[in-house]
Order: structure tokens, then C-alpha cells, then sequence
């Protein structure tokens, strides 16, 4: 079962490393992790995506909350948060099939990055369920390259962890 | 006022209390050990002969004394020898800060002599590790990493320093504040805001349901794990042990937790635990373990441990909860806050049947009538020569056991072993460290041939320092646990476990300057140890053991914690 796992960390020098550890540690792995800075300068937002059992993800909880470069940690609940996702995907495109392509992105609301004689390059931001039908979409054209960023997230409603 | 930022790293632990520190010089930390040299009056540089002999050290000084231990080292080879240190403080809780310096600023990161990234590899085994690039923030990092060592579930911290953070010419804004004070400076505060540095204070209704879980037992059991001692809380279990009238068994780390000559003492629990305890925890109805964390060696087999009871975990670390075993009711907090909110809700209890049928699978202590020298023979010797608070510290294996079995440890720091990371050689640097923490008490190195030969060099520390500690070596000419359960589990396929090598151990003391004993019979144990404990000196007893002595009983690995392989 996926879990969400949003971190707060203090921005410095190996936290990151330090929280990755305990993952790699209890050897199971990340599906997604994506790092910024937040509103505060000296304090990064992590979300991690794993795809493990509940009592694995509570026993990481609380192992993360002694880590003292962590700040706050919470396990969101599915259907609580918003989580969304940047996908960059570069596809096979010629003056024939540059037209279908184009109305896979209006359909989706992907915007084109770039466009060159042979190709084209697509950004989409969305959850990762659209994000897969949309990289199943661009699949028949050939796609050259894709570059996605992890689920970041924020709870729904007024709540802030 | 402006200071060096080397003459701050003094300061703060001056400011910490501190005395006395270990460790080793070397290139990249010798403008910290030239500050040291002003300051030789005030802090007590213990020199080992190797990193991890200091590492030991520091933390036999901070199990024995209760205080946070010290070690310096330099970078490369010097901090990676502290790593098995670092780690065996860590798997035990002990609070111990090492202070290890790196390369200069341009050279990080490029392979420079004797660089390596210690704040990456020690990452997995410290609470936390600093890497100190600025030296504005030396005051505020060390601060930080006494608090953070000290507090909570205790343990080791790291930090690493460039060295050119302590160039001579670096001067640094410093103000002293003792230690008692300084948690209400920026850095402690930020830290104490988002972890609370200080023990999670007990919820009053967990207390309460424990209370009333103890109520409707009829088959109540404790066990005294390592929390008690790290905390202090010995006094408190007490108490509650005999208003609950129940049986207690402790793990290696609860050692000095409890008195184990106690009425209600059964006992080691787990691989090697007596039949007392092991029974009481299978047939239980109510199982409260305070600060233990339900190893492999204790809950071997964790789906049927204490099946018919309920479990109740008391342990300051959340973490720990429901991480080994699952429990019925758990509460957060320090063993001896704890315990002071819960003992006076409780009446006095009672609990005769119960606890007759458990104490009378107390087998007492082992003994032995034979003339041959045996594993009793020697403990014997030791418990009834030796003073009552003497303090021991013991390698890892067969004599660690035996030693825990056998003795009868009274107060916390009494017992110092490496029971979380099973190190062995951490028993001589464990006990340098505990007779200068300690310099009135009696410490005695129980240790084996195998261990011994680890880290026996530390040897010259013993004689250089004058520190009049007793090495027994159990020397049986194998690595006795090892063959154990190569006797038992590997049908006698004896695969490098024997030690039929040198050293002379008796030739190896006084090469060092030290008195060594040949001990192959009980008379000659009686007259070397009575002996070497007037001898005011380092002394080495080499005792001659069978290479077939067995710790009894035993539970193998993964097994029903009453299915003894052997009784």
C-alpha cells in the first residue's frame, strides 16, 4: 500500500542523508522523494512515497521524529491531501503526428516546452494517476525521455503540520 | 570577549563539567591538542594506544560515572577506528561525545591525506554528527551535542571540525555558560522546541491503566532492562518490584538494575536466561518491561513471547514501542518518572503461590566441588576476594555469561558490557575508563583468551596511568561461545575457533610492565587474586580453562523461550 510521508527538516548539509538512511536501513525502498525549501528558509519539506505496510510506515514515523534535524513528520491520509507531480517528457513528433499530440495536451492541459522538427517536449503537472495516462497516451509516438519530480503535498483544509 | 575558536572547544567542556577525556592525537587534530596542552591543568587527557581503546574508554568513564564520556581522535584511520566505539555506545545508549577533526576547507572532498567523510559514515551510529565548517558556531554545536547526547534515550554524538576552523589565528565571540544554564541559549532552544530536550513527561491515565491491568493480575512478572540503569531508576524498581511481589528478570543491559541477590531476582531472561525467568515469562499474566527493548537475545521468538500475558512496555524512546513485540499498553517516559508516578497508586500486593512456584525454579548460584579450575571456581574466587561494589566490566561471549550469571550486580554502572553490539575488546578500554571515573572502587576486566587478544594493548595505558585493574582472562584456547554452538548446532565441525596460539599471557603483562599469574588450579586462583588485588598495579590472570565448558542453560536463536537445547 502507497503512503504519503510529509517531512519537515532543518535545510542543512546531510539531513537528507540521514533520513534516506533510515529507509535504506530497514531495506525497503522509496517510490518517490522530492525536497524543497519552504516558506522558511532553514526548513525543507520532504515528501517520500513508500509503498509498505502500515506498521512499517508508523515504526519509520517514529523513527524519523528522533532524528533531531527533523522538525515534523506526518503519514497523510489517502484522499486528506492534495498531491500533485511535474512530469517533463520529450516524444517522437514530425508534421504528422505533431497534430494528434497536440490535442492529447489540451485534453490533459500539458503544456509544450519546446518543439523541434523531430521532436516535441511536453510538461504536465498533476497527480500521478494522470500523469501515467498521459505517458500512456504519448507511448504509440515514441517517447525519448522522461523526467518526473515525486509527489509533493499539502493536507487539504486549513491544517498545516 | 573574543577567544580562540580551539580555546572554545576547551571552554565548553569545561563548561559541561567535564575532567577527563580520551583519545588520540594526530595531524589534522593538532591545533586542538596544542590548545589541550594550555589547558592540561584542567582536562585529564587519557592517551590510549588505539582509537578504539579511547572510544572504550569513554564509554566505560560515562556507564560507570553517569556523566557524558569524551573522546578526541583525527581524521582517516584515526576516526574510523573509533567506529566500533561509536557504534557499541550507540546499540547501548551510552552518552558519548567524539570530537574528531577533518581536512582544511579547500581540501574537502578531495581525497586528501588521511580524509574521510566521518560524519557519513558515523551517520547510522550517533544521535547526531556535526559537520563544523564555521567557527562561529562552535559554542552553539557543542552546546547542542552534550544536550542531545545527555538527554532522552542517551547516546553517542559526532562532531567533526575542519581544521582549519581551529587555526590559531581563528578568533570566536564566547561567552561561558555553565551547562545547567545553557539550554536557554538560541541553538538549545530551537532544538528544545521541536524535540523536547528533555524526557517525554508520563501520561497520568497510562499510569493509571497500568495500575488497574496490575490490579486484575495474578501472575504478574518484571523485567529490568537497560533504561533502568542508563536512568538511574533502580531505587524506584525496587519499589515497585516488592509492592507487585513479583519475580524479576533482568536483561544483560538491566545488569545493576536490581539487585540480584534479591529475593525476587530470577535472573538473566533470554539465550542464556535462567529457568526461572524464562518460565515466568511463558506462563505470566502480566509481563511489564521497563526501558528494555525486546532484542532477538531476549524475545527469541517474538509471535509466542509471554503468550498468556498482557504486555506492558515502559521506555522513554516511542520508537521502541511495538518495534520487537507487540504490547497490550505501553507508556513514554524515563524509567524513574515513570515509576515515581506509578509505585505510590499501588497497594501492597501479594502474590505467594505464584511467586513460590517461579523462585522454586531458581537452580542458586552455581557450584562446584570439584578440584579442577572451572568458569565457578574462578567467579567464585572473585565474588567472595573482591569488594561488593567492585565494578566489572566484561568482554563478549562465554565469561560475559557466566559473569552475569554468576555475580550479583547492586547499583547501576556496576556491570559494564557491550550487550546491544557484542563487541569484543571492549571490556579493557570499558574498564580504563570506569577505574578513572572511579578511582576508589575496585574494577576487574572479566574478559576471554579471544577478546583479550583484541585489544590488549591497551595494556600500556593500564601501566602508564597506574590504574591497579584486574584482567581475568577465562582462557580456554578457543572462542568459546563460538564453539558452543559449533558443539551443538554444527556437529563438531570446530572451524577456526580454536586458539591454540600465543601469546603468553603472564609474559605478555610483563613485557608491558605489569604482574601476570599463571592460575591452572583453585588454590593458585585464590593466592593470585588475593594477590594482584594488594599489588597496587595492573595485574593479568591467564586461567586455564577446559576448552569444553558450556554457558548453561541455553535457548537457541529463533527458539520458544523455554525450549532449552541444553539445561
Amino acid at each position: 500500500m502507497k503512503q504519503t510521508i510529509s517531512v519537515l527538516v532543518e535545510n542543512r548539509a546531510g539531513a537528507l542523508n540521514r533520513i534516506t538512511g533510515l529507509f535504506s536501513r530497514r531495506a525497503f525502498n522509496i517510490e518517490s522523494l522530492a525536497v524543497g525549501v519552504t516558506d522558511d528558509p532553514t526548513v525543507s519539506r520532504i515528501t517520500i512515497i513508500v509503498d509498505s505496510g502500515n506498521s512499517v510506515v508508523e515504526q519509520v514515523e517514529k523513527q524519523l521524529n528522533k532524528l533531531i534535524e527533523v522538525i515534523k513528520v506526518r503519514t497523510l491520509e489517502e484522499g486528506s491531501y492534495i498531491g500533485r507531480e511535474l512530469m517533463i517528457v520529450k516524444v517522437n513528433a514530425n508534421s504528422k503526428t505533431r497534430q494528434d499530440i497536440m490535442t492529447i495536451c489540451e485534453i490533459l492541459g500539458a503544456r509544450v516546452d519546446d518543439i523541434s522538427p523531430t521532436s516535441m517536449t511536453l510538461e504536465l503537472s498533476d497527480t500521478p494517476e494522470r500523469l501515467e495516462t498521459f505517458q500512456a497516451m504519448l507511448r504509440p509516438f515514441s517517447i525519448l525521455e522522461v523526467a518526473r519530480t515525486g509527489i509533493i503535498a499539502v493536507q487539504k483544509g486549513g491544517g498545516k503540520i | 570577549m573574543k577567544i580562540r575558536a580551539t580555546q572554545a572547544i576547551m571552554e565548553c567542556l569545561l563548561e559541561q563539567g567535564v575532567d577527563t577525556v580520551f583519545g588520540y592525537p594526530g595531524g589534522t587534530i593538532l591545533n586542538v591538542y596544542d590548545e589541550l596542552y594550555n589547558y592540561r591543568d584542567k582536562l585529564h587527557h587519557i592517551l590510549t594506544s588505539h582509537e578504539q581503546g579511547a572510544a572504550h574508554a569513554a564509554d566505560g568513564y560515562a556507564r560507570s560515572t553517569g556523566k557524558v564520556g569524551v573522546c578526541f581522535a583525527t581524521s582517516g584511520p584515526g576516526t574510523t577506528n573509533l567506529t566500533t566505539g561509536i557504534a557499541t555506545a550507540h546499540m547501548d545508549s551510552s552518552p558519548v561525545v567524539f570530537l574528531t577533526c577533518n581536512v582544511t576547507e579547500p581540501l574537502l572532498g578531495k581525497d586528501a591525506f588521511q580524509e574521510v567523510d566521518i560524519t557519513g559514515i558515523a551517520m547510522p551510529i550517533t544521535k547526531a554528527t556535526y559537520l563544523v565548517r564555521d567557527a562561529a558556531t562552535i559554542p552553539d554545536v557543542m552546546r547542542q551535542a552534550f544536550a542531545v547526547a545527555a538527554t532522552g534515550r542517551p547516546g553517542p554524538v559526532l562532531i567533526d571540525f575542519l581544521k582549519n576552523v581551529t587555526d590559531p589565528s581563528v578568533m570566536i565571540d564566547y561567552e561561558f555558560i555553565p551547562w545547567t544554564e545553557n539550554r536557554s541559549c538560541s541553538s538549545i532552544q530551537s532544538l528544545a522546541r521541536s524535540h523536547g530536550l528533555k524526557a517525554p513527561e508520563p501520561d497520568a491515565q497510562d499510569i493509571a491503566i497500568l495500575a488497574d491491568m496490575i490490579a486484575r493480575s495474578e501472575r504478574p512478572m518484571l523485567i529490568c532492562g537497560g533504561g533502568v540503569v542508563r536512568g538511574r531508576a533502580h531505587r524506584q524498581f525496587r519499589e515497585l518490584a516488592e509492592k507487585l511481589d513479583a519475580p524479576v528478570a533482568i536483561t544483560v543491559m538491566g545488569g545493576g538494575g536490581f539487585p540480584g541477590g534479591h529475593p525476587l531476582a530470577t535472573g538473566m531472561i533470554g539465550m542464556h536466561g535462567s529457568r526461572a525467568s524464562n518460565v515466568a515469562c511463558d506462563e505470566c499474566d502480566l509481563l511489564i518491561a521497563v526501558g528494555c527493548r525486546f532484542s532477538d537475545r531476549v524475545a527469541l521468538q517474538p509471535d509466542t513471547f509471554a503468550s498468556q500475558a498482557k504486555i506492558v512496555h515502559i521506555d522513554i524512546d516511542r520508537s521502541e514501542i511495538d518495534k520487537n513485540v507487540l504490547t497490550d499498553h505501553h507508556i513514554i517516559g524515563s524509567a524513574r518518572r515513570v515509576l515515581e508516578m506509578l509505585n505510590p497508586l499501588l497497594p501492597q500486593y501479594s502474590h505467594p503461590e505464584w511467586k513460590a512456584h517461579i523462585l522454586s525454579l531458581r537452580e542458586g548460584a552455581e557450584t562446584d566441588e570439584g578440584d579442577a579450575l572451572t568458569h565457578v571456581k574462578i567467579l567464585e574466587a572473585i565474588r567472595r576476594l573482591a569488594p561488593e561494589d567492585t565494578i566489572v566490566a566484561t568482554d563478549v561471549g562465554q565469561h560475559q555469561m557466566w559473569s552475569i550469571q554468576h555475580f550479583h550486580f547492586s547499583y547501576p554502572g556496576q556491570l559494564l558490557t557491550s550487550g546491544g553490539f557484542g563487541t569484543m575488546g571492549f571490556g579493557l578500554g570499558a574498564a580504563i575508563g570506569a577505574q578513572l571515573g572511579n578511582p576508589d572502587k575496585r574494577v576487574i576486566h572479566v574478559t576471554g583468551d579471544g577478546c583479550f587478544r583484541m585489544n590488549c594493548h591497551e595494556l600500556s595505558t593500564v601501566e602508564h596511568y597506574r590504574l591497579p585493574i584486574i584482567s581475568v582472562v577465562f582462557n580456554n584456547g578457543t572462542l568459546g561461545m563460538v564453539r558452543q554452538w559449533q558443539s551443538l548446532i554444527y556437529h563438531n565441525r570446530y572451524s577456526a575457533t580454536t586458539l591454540d596460539r600465543g601469546p603468553d599471557f603472564v609474559k605478555l603483562a610483563e613485557a608491558y610492565g605489569l604482574r601476570g599469574y599463571r592460575v591452572t588450579t583453585p588454590e593458585e586462583m585464590e593466592s593470585a587474586f588475593r594477590d594482584a588485588l594488594s599489588a597496587g598495579c595492573g595485574c593479568v590472570l591467564d586461567c586455564r580453562l577446559d576448552i569444553d565448558e558450556m554457558v548453561r542453560p541455553m535457548v537457541p536463536g529463533g527458539a520458544h523461550i523455554t525450549d532449552f537445547l541444553i539445561k
